[in-house]
C-alpha cells in the first residue's frame, strides 16, 4: 500500500532524512519510532506531498507521491503533531469545510460528517468553537478531519502526545477501530502504545531506518525498549561521528 | 471552482466570526462619515459665503461631485491604504502559524484554487465596506443633484482601488508566517505605490511617465473623475493578476526550501 524507497530529504547543509526504505501493506498498523528529531515527522510530511523529497520515490495505492499528488491526497487521512484546526470554527463547520476541500461532493457531505462526529465520540461538542475544546477533544476532532473523506491510507503523528491517561486509551482503541481496511502510519515515542497497537516497526535514527520488521518477530527474544535501545545505541556507537554531524547539527 | 469557493467562504466567515470585520466595517465607517460631514459643511459654508458676495461665476463652478464626493472618495482611498492591511495580513500567515497550513497543502487542491479562493474572500469583504460607503454619496443623490454616472464610476475606482490593495497584501501574507511583519510590508509596498508619482513632474520625459502609470493614484484619480478608461481598468487588473501571480510562486516555492 505504500512503498518509501531511498527518501532523502536536505533542508540547506541539514540532512534530515538520509536513504529511507519501507513498506506498509495494506490493513497494517505500522509504527514509526525513533527518539525526538530522528526524522520521523519530515518523512511523514513527505508521504503526505506536504514536502517534496530531495530525492527518492514513495508511492501510496500505486500513485507517485510527485506525480499523482492529487491521487495521493485524495486517499491520504493525515493528522499532523499539532492538529490543523481553525479556532475560531465552530466543530460542525469546520469539518464540513475539511469535507470540501477533502473532494467530497455536497450532498454526502451531512452524511460524511456524521460518521467521523460519531466514530470520534464528538456528538457532545458539534456547536462549540474550537478554539474552547480542550487538548483531548482537540486531537479528536484532528482525527476526525483526517477521516472524514474516508481515506484508505492513515498518517498519525504522536496522536496521543499531550492526552491524559483516559483520553489516550480512548485514541488507541479508535485507531485500532480504525485499521482493518485500512494501512496506518503511526509515529510516538511512547513505547508501549507500538507493542499495543502495531503489526510492524519501524525505528528511525538520525535520519536512517535502523530496523524493520513485525512486532513479534522483534520482541520474541527482547522487549520492545530493549530492542528501541540498541538499535539507537549501536547505531551511535558504530556510526563514525564526523559522517553523522549533518544529520545532528 | 468548488474548493476556490470553499476556501473563500471559509476565508470570508472568519472575518466576520472573528471581530475583525466589525471593527474594520465601523472604523471604516467612522471615518467616512466625519470626512462627509465635513466636507458637506465646509461646502455649504464656502456656498453661503460666496452667495454674500454675489460672484455667480463662482457659485456655478461649484458643485457635490468636485467639492463633496472626489475628496471623501480620495480620503476613503486612503483609509483603505491603512486598513486593507489589517483585514489581509492573517491570511496566510495565521494558516502557518496555527499549522492549519498543513491541511490545505495535503488537501486535493491546488495551490492557483487556495491563492484565488483567498483572494475572493477578501474582494467580497471589500465590495461590502464600498458598498456600505456608498450609503453617504446615496444621502447626497436624495437631498442634491450631484451627477451620479460620476459616483458610480469613483465607486468603482475604490473598489478596483480596494481589490488590489487585497492581492497585494494577501502576497505579503505568503512571505512569512508573522502577521506583523506582513501588515507593514504591505502597507509600505501600498503607501509607496500611492506616493510614487510624486517626483513625476521633475523626473525627465522617459522616468516620468512611467512613474505616473505604476501610480494607484493617478489611475484612481482618472475614475474619480468619471472617466472610465480601460486603460485604468487594465491597470487594476494586472496588479491584481501580478500579485496573485506572485503569491502562487512564493508558497510554492516555500515548499522546496
Amino acid at each position: 500500500m505504500i512503498q518509501v524507497e531511498h527518501l532523502t530529504k536536505r533542508f540547506g547543509d541539514l540532512l534530515a532524512v538520509e536513504n529511507v526504505s519501507f513498506a506498509a501493506d495494506k490493513g497494517q498498523i505500522l509504527g514509526f519510532l525513533g527518539p525526538n528529531g530522528a526524522g520521523k515527522t519530515t518523512t511523514m510530511r513527505i508521504i503526505t506531498g506536504f514536502l517534496p523529497a530531495t530525492s527518492g520515490t514513495v508511492r501510496v495505492a500505486g500513485f507517485d507521491i510527485f506525480e499523482q499528488a492529487q491521487e495521493v491526497r485524495r486517499r491520504i487521512g493525515y493528522l499532523p503533531e499539532n492538529p490543523p484546526l481553525y479556532d475560531d470554527m465552530t466543530v460542525s463547520s469546520y469539518l464540513s469545510f475539511v469535507g470540501r476541500i477533502k473532494g467530497i461532493p455536497r450532498l454526502d457531505l451531512p452524511e460524511a460528517a456524521e460518521r467521523v462526529i460519531e466514530c470520534c465520540a464528538l456528538t457532545e461538542v458539534v456547536d462549540r468553537v474550537l478554539g474552547h475544546l480542550s487538548k483531548g477533544f482537540r486531537q479528536r476532532v484532528g482525527l476526525a478531519q483526517a477521516l472524514i473523506h474516508d481515506p484508505s491510507v492513515l498518517i498519525l503523528d504522536e496522536p496521543t502526545i499531550g492526552l491524559d491517561p483516559r483520553q489516550i486509551i480512548d485514541i488507541r482503541s479508535l485507531i485500532r477501530n480504525l485499521s482493518g481496511e485500512r494501512t496506518v502510519i503511526l509515529s510516538t515515542h511512547i513505547l508501549p502504545e507500538v507493542a499495543q497497537l502495531c503489526d510492524k516497526v519501524v525505528i528511525i535514527d538520525r535520519g536512517r531506518v535502523a530496523v524493520e520488521n513485525s512486532i513479534e518477530a522483534l520482541t520474541e527474544e527482547m522487549s520492545l525498549e530493549e530492542v528501541f535501545l540498541k538499535y539507537i545505541s549501536s547505531d551511535r556507537a558504530i556510526v563514525d561521528p564526523s559522517e553523522s554531524a549533518g544529520a545532528t547539527s | 471552482m468548488r474548493n476556490t469557493l470553499a476556501i473563500a467562504g471559509k476565508d470570508l466567515r472568519s472575518y466576520f466570526t472573528s471581530p475583525v470585520a466589525y471593527v474594520v466595517l465601523t472604523g471604516f465607517l467612522l471615518l467616512g462619515g466625519w470626512f462627509f460631514f465635513n466636507l458637506l459643511a465646509q461646502f455649504n459654508q464656502l456656498l453661503m459665503a460666496y452667495m454674500s458676495f454675489r460672484n455667480p461665476e463662482i457659485l456655478d463652478s461649484m458643485n457635490l461631485n468636485e467639492w463633496v464626493v472626489a475628496p471623501l472618495l480620495h480620503n476613503l482611498a486612503i483609509v483603505l491604504v491603512i486598513l486593507v492591511p489589517m483585514i489581509t495580513m492573517r491570511s496566510f500567515a495565521e494558516e502557518k502559524k496555527s499549522g492549519t497550513y498543513e491541511l490545505l497543502m495535503t488537501s486535493p487542491i491546488t495551490v492557483t484554487e487556495i491563492v484565488v479562493g483567498k483572494f475572493l474572500g477578501g474582494f467580497v469583504f471589500i465590495f461590502l465596506m464600498v458598498l456600505l460607503t456608498s450609503l453617504y454619496p446615496a444621502i447626497l443623490m436624495w437631498f442634491g443633484n450631484p451627477e451620479g454616472g460620476i459616483i458610480l464610476s469613483g465607486l468603482l475606482g475604490l473598489f478596483l482601488l480596494g481589490s488590489s490593495f487585497v492581492a497585494v497584501g494577501i502576497f505579503t501574507s505568503s512571505l512569512t508566517d508573522n502577521q506583523i511583519i506582513a501588515a507593514v510590508s504591505c502597507l509600505v509596498t501600498l503607501l509607496l505605490f500611492y506616493i510614487i508619482s510624486w517626483p513625476a513632474d521633475s523626473a525627465g520625459e522617459t522616468l516620468g511617465p512611467i512613474l505616473r502609470y505604476v501610480s494607484l493614484t493617478e489611475h484612481f484619480d482618472e475614475l474619480v473623475k468619471g472617466v472610465i478608461d480601460t486603460r485604468d481598468i487594465v491597470y487594476f487588473v494586472s496588479v491584481i493578476v501580478l500579485a496573485l501571480f506572485l503569491t502562487l510562486r512564493s508558497v510554492e516555492s516555500l515548499r522546496w526550501r
